[in-house]
Order: structure tokens, then C-alpha cells, then sequence
């Protein structure tokens, strides 16, 4: 058959089937017994060329209302941020995203550099030692990092925040489940972790206490009762942490996490319903060979020069088989370099600004929705998400938004019952003022 | 390649400089500190690099410049399946409305991707032969992950606590053991015959009320296909076992065999291999997972469901393991290999699989007088070569895998599977032209005869790359795993 894709004429068909020795291309496949051989074709759509193809795609991603079209106020973990033009240019570059993993150094320099300062960048803004070439996203990673902790510790406990993103916390039990380690929820007071029942709960059975800095409801937790509670129990702190935040608060680093991971989507990788986003894991280094996934290391050539590998291998699974304490293969390394090329390009001061910016709009729409006669639940420190009592449902609040032109907050009641008729609102740096007030009128209409 | 050494984006900063845009702010500013009181605010900057646009673009057009990929030249890894990645794929995936769109929108406004998700799923049903289909599971050891849970809750619920074994070959990916431990199991290793298929009689020995699952991969990782698949199936089933489909092979089955025919109870598909995901430097894949009847209440929640008012997500699974990962898994990647499988249509799934067993084989012919050969059968997909008669010489695997790089070629999977010495694992994939792989057979010729005559050229090289081999020993010795201001 002709394919674009597929070279083979009839004359090489013809020249390879005599070189073999076979008369047919049947006849290499002798060895599938009679009884498992499929018969026929798949019974699937036909083939579309290419034309037709992109038509029929671009109808069908055009039944969704995306944000270029809408106006989103949705977050809860993946947000709608400032992506900079050059970040698909460069990922653009076939030689990275058509190349796998750099198991040959010396025709793989450039991801290995790239990777190598994509674990910079993390270090710098978790304000920890290492940081591994990424995990599979934030909820995964954060569930490896309540494995590390077990194993670490030897202990078969893990106390996870309740303000913790409510689908991670799935992910840690189903993870947790496999290696028998019992997962227990902190309870939350005022939208933040509740520091007395987590002092009452900690034990010496205790492995981990995972929190999240922002949480899940955007209220900056004060880590620091958090860190003596777990460092006085001989636990490790792990802190879940967005760290396009972490361009402007104090670093978990600093503030004595043992393990800090997360999610680098607000780094300039698209939300794309949910994924491919881009995990992180980093950690002090007392905890280096116990790291999961890859770790790119500077080295030098035979002759001097500075080069990048692959190291400390030993710790993976294709090295240490059944012994291996994750198994995490294929990462996330084009997204990774995503993230890179985003974080290079905000650099230093722009880094500072975006999250500036997305506090100041964040307490813009707070103050927007009070003096619109809104309670807003949570009254600590804000980044990203408010709390809104909207005193009905959210669903069909959201139908209506979704009218003007606006993709509404997400419906807390679907986690937690007492949190019914409440909208997490997420404002990002890319919500103009006309956006957040036409959006606090339009729920006020609502209500009313 | 260029050959200069290219600076870290670190060492090219200057203060001052800024390669951003950001939107204008439009709100009165406040001071952050009354918003963030009490220490919240860092009192250090997090060093990120200070350039300009072209400063960064520069930076990274001279890394991938170093870097080589399937569009730069042929990249015959092993069971990677390092096949074309088709730029349309690429183009569909930036659509607004599938790169654009938030996993927590309302059922009705994402329709069309829960629908380009549904015919997935379908679409992977029938070329696997399996009855349902989960796209959660985020690359394959995910997904071979996420399968022996389903087993584990599986054998749970029929009150079979003591199944806690995991059987694989000796020849299996390093993920199997390594999902298996994950998964709470212990790993049993079965041995390969003479002929470098499973041991029927080992595993006979092996298997008994304790067995939770054996794990395959069919073709192996020698290339060869499991002729007793059947057979295995009835001692792995006879013992209440439950049989484990690694689908990083599928490209060599399609239309030939499905995994849901041979017997297998659960198998997960590499969509970045199979299916042009594409591999991305080292993902993001996507590891679907495909299971028989009785293990689809297991099923990771939410389960996509087609009802008469549209596409909906089913949260309502009592019996499902529960979440393997936020959201629906990775869609951008899914995106592509449903753009992929619809530009084949059955016709191209079929011919790929031909194409790419007639190119392995091949190539394994034109090579076997120059290179030990120690399964001589038809292969699959791929092939294995030992480098033992080089080794005798002096010159090892690792060395010609060195020289392959001055002739341009990314080099074979090397050192493994491990029941083979000195291992080069061949892949060519479907996409490749004979004239590429007759020009990498005479590379590889080229090299045997070096090794013969001129063996230092072989054991120095490479020489024509930006870089020489690199000190893995010092790299793990003294790790210097990020870069810090002199």
C-alpha cells in the first residue's frame, strides 16, 4: 500500500523478500500459531488523508469551549497563565521532541543540558539541593515522595493535609495502597491545615506529613508550625508546591522541606484537559540516591571537556529490577523544557512580577466579590483561588457564566459536602480588571 | 553538530536584560507585604537566568544542534520503536480546542474531546481485541503499574489474599519487576529455553495458588515471537493466575495477533512508540491500559461512558481501584496517536507491522555472517545481535555503539535483554527507507571489519562528535546535579 509515511515500493519488497529467502512477508509471520492468528482487518474507521483529516479534528476540538474563546476562572490545579511565544518554537525543534532518552551522551548533549538546567531552575525556586528531570505531574510525584519518605523512614504512616488537592490525595492512597503504608487526612480549620489535630495525630509511626503551599483552596499556609511538628517526630516534611508561586514566597526549601514537588503547567506547558503536564521532585541531598526517576549530572570528556550523562543510575528500575524502589521510566522531558524556556524567559525579575501580579488580582477579585455583598470563605493569604459562598448551585451558575462568555470556578461541593453552593475562583495575571468585574456582576446578577 | 561548548543559559545572564512579555496590570498595585505578612514573602530571588528573546532562542537552536533525533538521522533503538512522528499529529494537538481547555469544565463544554477519547478507547478495543479501555495511565510502566493493581483488587475481591507473586521472563523490561514491587507483589523470575523463548517447564514449576500474574511481552525482547502463547495461557489461567500483555512490541502484531486472542487478560500499549506520541527527549508518553471482562469493575474512576444525552464521566465505580493519576490521563498525547491511527485507517495498521517485520528481517540477514546471531528464526519488529565474537577481539559492544555515532546513526539498544552477551538490539520501524537501512548495514559492516583490522579505531571512538565519552564514574562519584554561581 502507498502511505506517506511509509516508504516500502514493490521492487524493495520484492529485493528484501529474496535476500531473506522467503517468498512473501506472510511467511514471516510462520511463527503466530493458526489458532491466534487475526484474520482480516481491523474493523476501524478507513484512513483520512490529510485534508480531510484536519477537517474533521478542527470540527471536533471546536465543540469545546476553549480559552481563547472564554474567559476562565477555573483553576483547582491547572491554570490559565502567560505561555510565551518562544516556548513552542523552541519545543518546536524536532532534534528534542523526535529524540528519546539521552542514553547516548555524547548525540544527546542538548537535552542533557536543558535538563540539566531545567534541575537548576527548580533548585533555585524550591530552594532545594537536587531536583530530579521530572516526574509524571504533581499528583504522581507527590505520591513517589510519600513512598520515598516510608522507605526512608521505615515507617508505615503518612499524614496528608486535607487542603491538599483533593485528586492527589487520591493518587497517594492508590500508590499507597500497593506498598501497605495507611494514608491519614489532617483535618483543615479556616481553609488552611488544622496544626493542633496534626500535632494530636503525628506519632512515631508517622513517615511523611504532606502539605500544600498554596493549597488547594490558594491560602498560603505558615509552614513553619507544620515543620517543627514533623522534624520533632523524626518525619520528613513533603510540600506540594506551584512554583510559579514560588517566585515570591519564602522557599519550602527555607523553610525546612525534606521533599518538595509539583506541577510546572503554570510554566508555559498548556492545561490540554488535564495533561501532559510536567511533575517535579527535589530534595535535600541526605535524600539523593533515593530520588526517583532521572538525574542528569556535569561530567567531563576524555579531553577535558564539560559534558552531561545520565547518573547515580543505580537508583532505577532497568538497573535494579524488583529492587528498585519506583518505576518510573519515560518522564516528562519535553514538557520539562517547556517549563525551561518559560522560566528563562520570565528570568529572575519576570518570575517576581507574574507572581506579583497574580496576588494582586487574586485580592482584587477578593475585594470585588465582598464589596459586591459575597461572603469569601477563607481570610488568610491568597494566591491564585478564592473561596465564594454563591449560595446556589455552582453547576448552574456556571451554565449561566458560561452564556456570557466566561468558564466559571470549580464546584467545591463535588469534594466536600459542607463546601456545597461555595466556587473556587482562580484569577491569574491573565484576567483583566473588565474580566474580574464583569464576572463578580454576572454572578451578583445570578444571584439576585 | 557544533562543536563549540555552549555555555549554560546561567553563565550567558547579564542584569537587566529580560526576555518577557507580561500583561499590563491593571489593578492598583498594593504592598505585597500587607497581603502576605509574617515571613511568606522570600527575602532571596530565585536565580533565574536574565536574556533576551534571542539570547534564549540562540541558546536552545545550538542545544538541539547537539542533540540528535528520528528527523536528524536513523535511530534503530530497541524496542523503543523510534518511528516517524508525523507533523500533523503535532498541528491537531495545538488546536485551541483540545490544547486550550481545562479538565474541570463542564461535561457539556468539552465534548468534543471526551469524544475524541471515546473512539480511542474504541479504536485501541478492537486493535487489541480487549473489552474496555482506560487512557489514565501516563507512559507504560504507569500503566503496567496500574493493570496489576486491577489484578491485585481482582484476586482481592475473590477472597485470594495469598496471591502475591508476579512471574516474569528473564529476558522482561526492567519496569515489570520494578511495577511489580510498586504494586506490593514479589517478583519471580522465569527462564528462557534454548530457542529464547519462555521455558515451558520452568514455568510449570514456578506457577501455583501464590501466582497473582504472569508478565509478558509477545513478540519478546529478542524479536521472537512466543509460539506457546497459548499453552502459557492455559498453565498461567489453570492456576487462577491472571496473564499481562507489555504492549511495548505491538508494532510487530498489528493485525497479525491481538493480545485479547492470545489469552491475555490485561495488556497496556506505549501510544509514544506505536503510536507516534512522539517520544519527546524521554516523554510524555501515554500507557493505556486494555482488560478483559471480569477485571472492568478494577478500572481506575472516572470510566468515559457514552450515554444517549453525550459523553460522560462515570465516578460512580464502587468496585474501581480508585485514581492512578489526576485527571484523564495524558490527552495531548492521546490526541496525536488518534490523529495517527486515523491517517492509517486498518489498511496502514497493517501494512506498518508488515513493513516493519520485513525490515527487521531484513537487515538481520544481511548482517548475520558479520555478527553472532544467536536465535536464527524469523524475528518480529526487531532483532538481536551478540557482539561476543567482537568481544574475543578486544572491542565491545559499547565500542562499536561509540563508532556507529560517526556515521551519524543513533546506535541499537545495547546490553540487553540481558540473557544475550554483549547485546545490540535492532529496530528499524516501518518509516525507514532500504536505502537507509542498506547504508547502516554497511556501516555496521564497515565496523566488524575494523574490529578485525584496525580495532583502537573502534575502541577510541567516537570521533567526529561534539563531545568524547564522557566520565560516567565521576559524574555518580562527585554528583554535581545543578549548576551554582562560582
Amino acid at each position: 500500500m502507498k502511505h506517506r509515511y511509509l516508504p516500502m515500493t514493490e521492487q524493495d519488497q520484492k529485493e528484501m523478500l529474496d535476500t531473506i529467502g522467503v517468498s512473501s512477508i506472510d511467511e514471516l509471520f510462520s511463527d503466530i500459531p493458526e489458532k491466534v492468528r487475526f484474520q482480516g482487518q481491523y474493523n476501524i474507521k478507513p484512513a483520512k488523508s490529510e485534508s480531510s483529516l484536519l477537517k474533521e479534528l478542527s470540527a471536533m476540538a471546536a465543540k469545546n469551549a476553549d480559552h481563547k474563546t472564554y474567559a476562565s476562572f477555573l483553576g483547582a490545579g491547572v491554570y490559565d497563565h502567560y505561555k510565551p511565544i518562544i516556548v513552542d518554537h523552541v519545543i518546536s525543534r524536532s532534534e528534542f521532541y523526535t529524540a528519546y532518552t539521552p542514553y547516548q551522551p555524547e548525540i544527546s548533549q542538548g537535552e542533557l543540558q536543558a535538563i540539566f538546567e531545567f534541575q537548576t531552575m527548580i533548585c533555585e525556586l524550591t530552594g532545594m539541593d537536587l531536583a530530579n528531570s521530572s516526574m509524571y505531574d504533581g499528583g504522581t510525584a507527590l505520591a513517589e515522595a510519600g513512598m520515598l519518605a516510608a522507605g526512608h523512614t521505615k515507617r508505615k504512616k503518612l499524614l496528608i493535609s486535607g487542603a491538599v488537592h483533593p485528586e492527589s490525595q487520591d493518587v497517594v492512597r492508590m500508590y499507597a495502597l500497593g506498598q501497605s503504608i495507611e494514608v491519614v487526612q489532617i483535618p483543615t480549620k479556616d481553609g488552611v491545615t488544622d496544626i493542633e489535630a496534626l500535632s494530636e495525630m503525628i506519632d512515631d509511626q508517622t513517615a511523611a506529613v504532606l502539605v500544600q503551599y498554596p493549597n488547594f483552596f490558594g491560602q498560603v499556609e505558615d509552614l513553619r508550625k507544620v515543620e517543627t511538628l514533623t522534624h520533632n517526630a523524626n518525619a520528613l516534611m513533603v510540600v506540594s508546591s506551584n512554583p510559579l508561586a514560588l517566585g515570591i514566597l519564602t522557599s519550602p526549601g527555607k523553610l525546612g522541606a525534606d521533599i518538595v514537588v509539583g506541577d510546572a503547567q503554570p510554566f508555559g506547558i498548556s492545561e490540554a484537559f488535564g495533561g501532559p503536564h510536567c511533575g517535579f521532585f527535589a530534595v535535600t541531598t541526605k535524600l539523593m540516591r533515593k530520588v526517583p526517576g532521572r538525574l542528569v549530572g556535569e561530567t567531563t570528556d576524555e579531553v577535558g571537556r564539560r559534558g552531561f550523562v545520565l547518573t547515580l543510575q543505580a537508583r532505577e528500575q532497568h538497573i535494579r529490577r524488583d529492587k528498585a524502589t519506583s518505576n518510573i521510566c519515560s518522564n516528562q522531558a519535553l514538557n520539562a523544557l517547556a517549563a525551561s524556556v518559560a522560566m528563562t524567559a520570565l528570568g529572575k525579575k519576570g518570575v517576581q512580577e507574574i507572581a506579583t501580579q497574580n496576588i494582586l488580582k487574586t485580592n482584587y477579585a477578593k475585594k470585588s466579590f465582598e464589596a459586591a455583598g459575597f461572603d469569601v470563605v477563607y481570610q488568610g493569604s491568597h494566591f491564585n483561588e478564592i473561596v465564594v459562598n454563591v449560595k446556589s448551585s455552582v453547576t448552574s451558575l456556571n451554565k449561566e457564566l458560561l452564556k456570557k462568555g466566561f468558564i466559571g470556578g470549580f464546584d467545591l461541593g463535588k469534594v466536600d459536602e459542607t463546601l456545597e453552593g461555595h466556587a473556587l475562583i482562580a484569577v491569574t495575571e491573565q484576567r483583566t480588571k473588565e474580566e474580574i468585574d464583569a464576572l463578580v456582576q454576572e454572578m451578583g446578577a445570578f444571584r439576585a | 553538530m557544533h562543536k563549540d561548548n555552549q555555555p549554560l543559559i546561567f553563565e550567558i545572564t547579564k542584569e537587566g536584560r529580560v526576555g518577557y512579555s507580561l500583561p499590563e496590570l491593571d489593578i492598583p498595585e498594593v504592598d505585597l507585604s500587607s497581603l502576605l505578612p509574617g515571613g511568606l514573602l522570600r527575602e532571596e530571588a530565585a536565580e533565574l537566568p536574565e536574556v533576551s528573546e534571542l539570547d534564549i532562542m540562540r541558546h536552545y537552536t545550538a542545544l538541539s544542534k547537539r542533540n540528535h533525533g528520528v528527523d536528524s538521522g536513523f535511530y534503530p533503538l530497541g524496542s523503543c520503536t523510534m518511528k516517524y512522528n508525523p507533523k500533523i499529529n503535532e498541528s491537531v494537538a495545538r488546536f485551541p480546542g483540545f490544547a486550550d481547555i481545562h479538565p474541570l469544565q463542564d461535561e457539556e463544554t468539552v465534548q468534543g474531546a471526551m469524544e475524541l477519547m471515546y473512539d480511542l478507547q474504541e479504536h485501541l478495543i478492537e486493535i487489541t481485541g480487549m473489552d474496555e479501555v482506560t487512557l489514565q495511565p501516563a507512559a507504560g510502566a504507569h500503566g503496567e503499574w496500574t493493570a496489576l493493581m486491577m489484578i491485585r483488587a481482582f484476586h482481592l475481591a475473590n477472597g485470594d489474599t495469598q496471591r502475591t507473586k508476579v512471574i516474569v521472563p528473564d529476558s522482561a523490561h526492567g519496569t515489570n519487576p520494578a511495577s511489580a514491587t510498586v504494586a506490593g507483589f514479589d517478583t519471580i523470575t522465569v527462564k528462557s529455553d534454548e530457542n529464547g523463548l519462555v521455558d515451558l517447564e520452568d514455568l510449570k514449576r514456578v506457577v501455583g495458588d501464590d501466582t497473582a500474574a504472569l508478565m509478558l511481552t509477545n513478540p519478546n525482547t529478542l524479536g521472537l515471537f512466543e509460539e506457546d502463547i497459548l499453552e502459557m495461557a492455559s498453565i498461567i489461567h489453570g492456576v487462577g493466575g491472571k496473564l499481562y500483555y507489555d504492549g511495548a512490541n505491538l508494532n510487530a502484531v498489528m493485525s497479525k495477533a491481538r493480545p485479547g486472542d492470545m489469552g491475555f487478560d490485561c495488556v497496556h500499549l506505549n501510544l509514544h512508540k506505536t503510536f507516534t506520541g512522539p517520544h519527546g527527549g524521554g516523554g510524555p508518553g501515554s500507557g493505556p491500559v486494555g482488560v478483559k471482562k471480569d477485571l472492568i469493575p478494577f478500572l481506575p474512576k472516572p470510566v468515559l461512558v457514552k450515554t444517549e444525552e453525550g459523553y460522560h464521566f462515570d465516578y460512580n465505580r464502587p468496585d474501581s481501584i480508585g485514581r492512578v493519576k489526576p485527571f484523564y490521563g495524558n490527552f495531548g498525547i492521546n490526541v496525536r496517536a488518534y490523529t495517527y491511527i486515523r491517517s492509517m485507517g486498518p489498511d496502514g495498521l497493517k501494512a506498518i507491522t508488515e513493513y516493519a517485520v520485513l525490515n527487521a528481517n531484513y537487515m538481520m540477514r544481511r548482517l548475520q555472517p558479520h555478527f553472532d546471531l544467536p536465535y536464527d528464526r524469523h524475528c518480529k519488529h526487531e532483532f538481536v545481535l551478540s557482539g561476543r565474537r567482537q568481544k574475543k577481539l578486544g572491542v565491545r559492544t559499547l565500542d562499536m555503539a561509540k563508532r556507529l555515532l560517526d556515521f551519524g546513526y543513533h546506535p541499537p539498544t545495547i546490553y540487553f535483554p540481558l540473557n544475550v552477551e554483549e547485546a545490540m538490539m535492532i529496530e528499524p520501524t516501518e518509516t525507514e527507507s532500504k536505502e537507509t537501512l542498506d547504508a547502516f548495514i554497511d556501516a555496521m559492516i564497515q565496523i566488524a571489519k575494523e574490529v578485525e583490522e584496525t580495532p583502537e579505531i573502534v575502541q577510541e571512538a567516537p570521533h567526529t562528535t561534539v563531545i568524547k565519552r564522557l566520565d560516567e564514574t565521576k559524574a555518580a562519584r562527585t554528583p554535581v546535579l545543578r549548576y551554582k554561581k562560582a
